[in-house]
């Protein structure tokens, strides 16, 4: 098997993609999960204040997503611009 | 360095068979130790229980224990069976076979603690329900094992299945990398799932009168977390019946192997994210059950949103296969 320049250059950037999405989704994952845990438990303590507490649930949420989309932006660049 | 086929299949099948056992006994045995612990804190509060709770405590552990003798099974069948096909790719097979049933027993092996020891507590503080605790536990617990049970389907059928006339290169990377991505995938759900029942277990034990409330939210929970490792076992599927063109160049197979990495790597932390959503909502659906219906949209929505960056994983994983 020979193996090429360019042909190592495209491997090495499929694998670092992959590595980028999967490791990258990680945190923003576990992330936003305890933030809905906490949520449950400030509906469950003050059930009346839910429409306010569901926003700021998504709000929190969506500042932690923001990692996962940056690895899903490099995961994207490594694919097709590099 | 020249190897004939047979020393390669056996070289991959032995690391492989240790790889499975030695990742594989990780999980069970924290969970198993978390389960004791908790029963030993229930025996001090209540000694007069303690025949119920030593029941209790060893029930709970032998269906933690199941998560790694799945890999004990794996692992045995690596070192002694006479693997159909004798090619390369059987080798690439067997060593996929145990990565995936070594990584996807740790999850479910400490997930399935967490019911275990939190029925112990719960029939110390309530024991007029010793057998409704058992009952729930079970439910809990056996869910926690199915990531576990996905992975021992995707190693039983790289084991069993016949690879020898499909193109060695690229395939080898698509056996390997659909093991790794169910095995790791279903880490986070084992885990994730165990948090819930946890919670529905000590919630039963505070307020007996919301048992089907508790058993309802935990079950949406944890089918919810279960799906990461339904997205790990999809890539995996696609990988090992999908048949590549012959190429000998290395970006076709590192972009099959990464497929796999990155949906298995991407399960994790969704999978025990949706988990510690599901444990909040179950926990306060003991806490307030007037807002059971309440806490369980809000629950759902927030796994929604945890879920979002194993789809993009998914996403990303479906380019590599497909499209590039």
């Amino acid at each position: 098997m020979a193996i090429e320049g360019v042909d190592i250059v495209k491997a090495a950037a499929f694998l670092g993609a992959g590595i980028s999405m999967g490791l990258g989704a990680i945190g923003p994952g576990v992330g936003e999960g305890m933030v809905a845990a906490k949520a449950c438990e400030a509906i469950g303590k003050n059930p009346k204040e839910a429409g306010l507490l569901t926003r700021t649930m998504l709000v929190g949420q969506a500042v932690s997503e923001s990692t996962g989309i940056y690895s899903l932006v490099i995961a994207l660049l490594l694919l097709f611009v590099v | 360095m020249q190897m004939d086929v047979d020393t390669l299949i056996r070289v991959a099948a032995f690391t492989g068979g240790g790889i499975a056992m030695g990742f594989g006994a990780i999980g069970a045995a924290i969970g198993e130790g978390y389960t004791a612990a908790q029963a030993n804190v229930a025996v001090s509060r209540n000694p007069s229980l303690s025949g119920d709770l030593f029941k209790n405590m060893l029930v709970g552990q032998a269906v933690a224990e199941s998560a790694s003798i799945f890999a004990l099974v794996i692992a045995i069948l690596l070192l002694f069976l006479d693997v159909p096909g004798h090619s390369k790719l059987t080798a690439a097979a067997l060593f996929g076979a145990g990565l995936c049933i070594g990584f996807g027993a740790i999850g479910s092996g400490i997930g399935s603690g967490f019911p275990g020891g939190q029925c112990c507590m719960g029939i110390a503080r309530q024991p007029a329900v010793v057998s409704k605790m058992t009952t729930n536990m079970l439910i809990g617990s056996a869910v926690c094992q199915t990531p576990a049970i996905f992975s021992m389907v995707v190693a039983l059928m790289l084991l069993f299945m016949d690879f020898s006339k499909l193109p060695l290169f690229p395939t080898w990377a698509a056996l390997i990398g659909a093991g790794v991505s169910t095995g790791l995938a279903a880490i986070g759900s084992g885990y994730g799932g165990g948090l819930a029942a946890g919670a529905s277990c000590e919630g039963l034990a505070r307020q007996p009168e919301a048992g089907s409330n508790l058993t309802t939210t935990m079950l949406v929970g944890q089918a919810v977390a279960q799906t990461p490792s339904i997205f790990g076992l999809l890539i995996s599927f696609i990988l090992i019946f999908k048949t590549f063109p012959e190429s000998t160049s290395l970006s076709a197979a590192m972009a099959l192997l990464s497929a796999g990495i990155c949906m298995g790597f991407g399960g994790i932390g969704p999978g025990i994210g949706n988990g510690m959503a599901a444990e909040g909502a179950v926990r306060w659906v003991a806490r307030n059950i007037k807002s059971a219906g309440e806490l369980m949209r809000i629950m759902l929505v927030g796994q929604a949103v945890s879920q979002s960056t194993s789809i993009y994983a998914m996403v990303i994983s479906l380019v590599l296969i497909f499209v590039l």
